[in-house]
């Protein structure tokens, strides 16, 4: 019953791409497979990246695009205007500059941490161990949260009166206000996000542990191998080519990370923990006044630093494998 | 059977996308409340529709940032509801349905006229917009049991700030209490103390210059008053950007003697504290500028693209309607903004005693708002303002930036704002 | 009790004795059960709490509510106190009124009988009580089957889409030689990139001129066509091998009828994945549907759910409660499910 409910109107595509592909050849058929989702694409990932330029290309507070002047790049020229960029206090836009150091250094945690994490629980679940169906479920969990409620969860342990401060309260620890001190709410939102995600990337490198033939362990130990020399020598090698799936996948989401941060924290104290989606979203969305303009601009920085970061670990990959 | 079957899901999966088609003279009335407000609203509605056949308003209930953020876009881009309660009252204005043509004019002035202003484009426009539904006055509330308890005097009602946190500290420190005083973190509620400190907000030809002599010291005091644990730090520092954050939550668990927020709160003390310890509604602390809080609340408007602009005028001004503007006031209790609904007082049969006295003193407190304060609410871009001084102002608390710079980058801000919405 | 401690000794498969690493394994995931799902479990007890008990400090495990009593004479039931000091030390009390620092009681053997003690002199008696009133109250207070019903539509119709829309895409460019092949990828690659939220200004004005703001379909559309999506399968597709495709164009098989017949069985692990991926997306989906839709009755779960924070207050305890209602579904999803995660990540992400 099912399958004809769904064969019939398939039937129905069959006959004109037939007819195409007689006409046009396999070529054809190609880009007719192709065009639903360019036409999606085109629509819905273009036309507004193109609009977004034409944002950043122009100021004042209006959404319509005929109510905007003509500005040049002076939108870039201000995000960028700074006597010392280590010092966020002496740019222009200073907040844009704190939330730039903010993501660079919240990525490179994060990024580091994720990895890390997922690595070792991959591997412990890798061993002969009992129950691995319910563990792996267990760390795949949190990935089901969507991002509000997994910052709310959070924050309703870590609060002032939270949970977490019952506890130390109760053992005679000083209880301690976690997200009013820059950098423990920075390490927060850290600690929140790892959480969050790494159970998808453990997943993805227990696959590739699950690939690498046992035959060369075997090999191994004939020799006598010790334990983290097989590590070093035979797993980490032939897990590469996973592991690079999973630090670009990190990399891009790491530095979009918005959403569970924001109800995390608000982006403070402060600025302490605003990254650059958030001053994204905040100058042009959020906040008052709506200054397009300038967060488009901001984001075309973004999407240029991302790109260039992923073909740097695709070349990477690329000498990597050839050499 | 398989065709039909087909047929049907399409036709229920259509439906479901769609929606049902709109009913020839519907009205969508956006609504976001804190209370009972919009319940009310339904109800009073629900009379109109029975004097209107044929009408149908539908309350779409939303979250109020919903109205902050998503409303300003549908409307700029000509889509979004026939009604809506807003608290951006003037920044909304190119986008609202002019009563005037519909409306008794004299009506409207004779008890809206303090508020009418909030919702126009500036001095020049003397259009009809808004009906102010929910009036609100910034200002403290003090949990009067522990005053009690530490044998500590009351400030009297012409005190300053000094003496507010002198007394404030004093009866902490006998109770053991965590937090001597605390204030909201939005840039409306440092607003009135801040004028009241003598900010002027605007120059003599109504430029807004928002940081003056008197802003910067109240603001110097402010950041000194955090550093010494006189306020509670967690509220402006424990957020960032233009968040809101307020300390309901400790004034309800008795962890905070004198609290600066608003009238809005009495609704949910009245309800919560029940009788675990008696608060009192004291207004705000005097200075050179007055003891003025700051005005504010959400109004009901119609927007200019909706295809009923009649009954939307309608509706709006059946809801002004004297028994109508009382009842709506008493059920959710509100402060009226309506000048004879004021004059003759509400009855709020849903609040205790202790609730009926604040929501009383409230009422009393708006005869001490300063002009500044009424300007500076009616300032078309006022929300942007206080946007700047709380992300500036928390810059400082947490030690990011010194007082003067955060200062002279609101001064920044200020421009840059000036320059976009070009005036 | 036997297989309990067989699974506690088991080893690494050989010998019987426990290795230290196998130690360290154990008590590795031991923790990670309690660090998973610790904060759920503790929100799912924070969700049957009183918005009183919820303010508490410090928290405690289970919900507590004071206990009350009806007395004859008093028309509402009394809140229960115990009496710690003072002639009545110990006794169980109830009290009528409370005055300034006085609080006035009577005892439940003689309700007219008023007494006045100090309110440092009592504490309430209290008792286990879930406030199921949090959950009961959300379906009475608004249409949360309307919203059920527009959360599964959306995740499921688009869902539906996206999997067609992104295997043919993913099968052309698997199983195609063709001009212009290159830039399709870039572009595919280079859009997941872009975080949605950068673009939230221009993707609203065109879809509200493409007539679709306030639709559902404004939701479901313009996520369909996913770069995830299209990259994950089409790095499976490549594992299959052409020689199968060649064989069945042998036979004069139409190039939908190898997509439809031959391709897409062959891929439902990767499918399945990205199935999970995008029900998991569509249903916590928050900030665009937030945007596009402005009417109650195409409202969401998660805009319902958003609907409890007022401007200057939040409802608490409802919130915790809507928070878990939408849990749930998803959760049984998962749990069902679940095999096909790992299995199907297993065989996509590793190539």
């Amino acid at each position: 019953m099912l399958t004809v409910l769904i064969s019939r109107p398939l039937r129905l595509i069959d006959w004109p791409l037939s007819a195409l592909q007689r006409r046009l050849g396999t070529t054809g058929v190609a880009w007719a497979f192709l065009l639903p989702n360019l036409v999606l694409f085109g629509l819905f990932a273009f036309l507004p990246l193109i609009l977004n330029v034409v944002y950043a290309l122009t100021g004042g507070d209006q959404i319509m695009l005929e109510d905007r002047r003509f500005v040049g790049a002076d939108n870039f020229a201000r995000l960028s205007s700074c006597e010392n960029y280590l010092d966020p206090n002496s740019c222009e836009k200073d907040l844009f500059w704190r939330a730039v150091h903010n993501t660079l250094i919240f990525v490179t945690l994060q990024v580091g941490l994720m990895v890390g994490f997922s690595l070792l629980t991959a591997i412990i679940l890798n061993r002969d161990i009992r129950a691995r169906g319910f563990f792996r479920s267990v760390f795949f969990f949190p990935v089901l949260l969507s991002p509000v409620v997994v910052a709310l969860v959070w924050k309703w342990i870590l609060q002032r009166d939270g949970v977490l401060n019952a506890g130390l309260d109760a053992l005679g620890f000083e209880t301690f206000n976690w997200l009013l001190h820059a950098n423990w709410a920075f390490g927060w939102s850290i600690f929140l996000s790892v959480w969050a995600h790494m159970g998808f990337y453990t997943l993805i490198l227990l696959a590739g542990l699950q690939a690498i033939p046992q035959d060369v362990y075997e090999a191994a130990r004939m020799d006598a191998a010790s334990p983290w020399r097989m590590f070093r020598r035979i797993t980490l090698p032939l897990l590469m080519p996973t592991m690079l799936v999973v630090l670009v996948l990190a990399l891009i989401k790491g530095v979009q990370t918005f959403d569970e941060v924001y109800a995390f924290t608000g982006g403070g104290p402060g600025s302490a923990t605003t990254l650059m989606i958030q001053y994204i979203y905040e100058t042009g969305f959020g906040g008052m006044p709506r200054l397009f303009g300038l967060a488009s601009a901001a984001s075309i920085l973004v999407a240029v630093v991302l790109v260039a970061l992923t073909a740097l670990q695709l070349w990477a990959n690329r000498r990597n494998v050839n050499g | 059977m398989t065709k039909n079957y087909l047929a049907t899901t399409a036709l229920a999966l259509l439906a479901g996308g769609a929606g049902l088609q709109a009913s020839a003279q519907e009205l969508r009335f956006m609504c976001a409340s804190d209370g009972s407000e919009c319940d009310v609203l339904e109800e009073l509605s629900q009379r109109f529709e029975a004097d209107h056949p044929g009408v149908d308003v539908v309350i779409d209930l939303v979250a109020h940032n919903t109205t902050l953020e998503s409303l300003p876009v549908q409307l700029a881009a000509g889509s979004g509801p026939d009604i809506a309660k807003v608290t951006d009252l003037g920044g909304l204005n190119p986008y609202y349905l002019d009563l005037a043509p519909y409306v008794d004019r004299d009506y409207w002035e004779a008890s809206f006229g303090d508020t009418l202003g909030w919702y126009r484009k500036g001095p020049e426009d003397d259009g009809i917009y808004g009906m102010h539904s929910q009036m609100t006055i910034t200002g403290a509330y003090i949990n009067r049991t522990l005053f009690d308890q530490a044998g500590i005097e009351v400030p009297a009602e012409d005190a300053g700030w000094e003496e507010w946190v002198a007394a404030a500290r004093a009866v902490a420190e006998a109770t053991g209490t965590q937090f001597p005083m605390a204030i909201d973190r939005s840039g409306h509620r440092f607003a009135g103390p801040a004028i009241s400190s003598g900010a002027k907000i605007f120059d003599a030809d109504g430029t807004p210059i928002l940081i003056d002599e008197g802003f910067e010291e109240f603001a110097g005091k402010f950041v000194e008053w955090h550093a010494d644990g006189t306020f509670a730090r967690d509220v402006w520092a424990g957020s960032g950007g233009s968040s809101y954050a307020d300390a309901a939550s400790e004034f309800l668990n008795a962890q905070l003697v004198y609290y600066y927020s608003g009238s809005w709160q009495v609704q949910r003390f009245d309800e919560t504290i029940g009788d675990a310890f008696d608060w009192q509604v004291v207004g705000s602390p005097c200075g050179t500028g007055g003891c003025t809080g700051m005005p504010g609340g959400a109004g009901i408007v119609g927007f200019k693209h909706t295809e009923h602009p009649e009954l939307v005028a309608e509706l709006i001004d059946f809801l002004a309607q004297e028994d109508n503007y009382t009842e709506l006031t008493a059920r959710s209790l509100n402060i009226p903004a309506h000048l004879a609904v004021a004059q003759k007082g509400v009855a709020y049969p849903d609040a205790s005693e202790q609730g009926e006295a604040a929501l009383q003193a409230w009422g009393e407190q708006v005869t001490k708002l300063s002009p500044v304060a009424y300007d500076y609410q009616g300032y078309v871009n006022n929300r942007a303002m206080f946007n700047i001084t709380l992300a500036r102002l928390t810059q400082a608390i947490v030690g990011e930036l010194s007082v003067e710079n955060a200062m002279a980058r609101a001064r920044d801000d200020l421009a840059e704002l000036l320059v976009a919405t070009g005036q | 009790m036997g297989k309990v401690l067989g699974f506690l000794t088991r080893t690494r498969g050989r010998g019987g004795r426990l290795h230290w690493t196998d130690w360290a394994s154990y008590a590795y995931l031991g923790l990670g059960v309690a660090l998973m799902f610790g904060p759920v479990v503790w929100l799912l007890l924070s969700s049957f709490k009183t918005e009183a008990e919820l303010a508490r400090f410090p928290p405690r495990l289970l919900p507590h509510a004071q206990e009350m009593m009806t007395l004859p004479g008093h028309d509402d039931p009394l809140p229960m106190f115990v009496v710690t000091d003072g002639p009545l030390a110990g006794e169980q009390v109830a009290q009528v009124r409370r005055i300034g620092l006085a609080s006035q009681v009577v005892r439940p053997e003689a309700p007219d009988e008023i007494i006045k003690i100090d309110i440092s002199q009592r504490e309430p008696v209290e008792e286990i009580r879930f406030a199921w009133e949090n959950y009961t109250g959300l379906f009475g207070e608004f249409d949360f089957m309307r919203y059920l019903w527009n959360s599964t539509f959306i995740t499921l119709t688009a869902t539906a889409i996206m999997l067609l829309v992104n295997a043919m895409a993913a099968f052309a460019l698997s199983k195609y030689r063709f001009r212009g092949r290159g830039v399709v990828l870039a572009l595919v690659i280079g859009v997941l990139m872009i975080p949605q939220t950068v673009v939230l200004v221009p993707l609203f004005l065109i879809v509200s001129k493409l007539g679709m703001y306030n639709s559902l379909w404004g939701v479901i559309i313009p996520g369909a066509a996913t770069p995830t999506g299209v990259f994950l399968l089409r790095q499976y597709m490549l594992t299959i091998p052409d020689e199968i495709l060649d064989a069945a164009r042998m036979d004069k098989a139409s190039e939908w009828k190898i997509f439809w017949r031959i391709v897409l069985p062959l891929s439902a692990p990767a499918l399945a994945v990205l199935a999970i991926l995008a029900i998991m997306w569509r249903w916590n989906d928050f900030l665009w549907p937030l945007i596009v839709l402005s009417e109650n009755r195409n409202f969401t779960l998660q805009l319902a759910l958003n609907t409890f924070q007022g401007q200057l207050s939040t409802d608490w305890s409802s919130l915790l409660a809507m928070t878990v209602v939408t849990l749930l579904p998803i959760a049984c999803v998962f749990m069902f499910l679940q095999k096909y995660i790992a299995t199907g990540i297993a065989s996509t992400g590793g190539k």
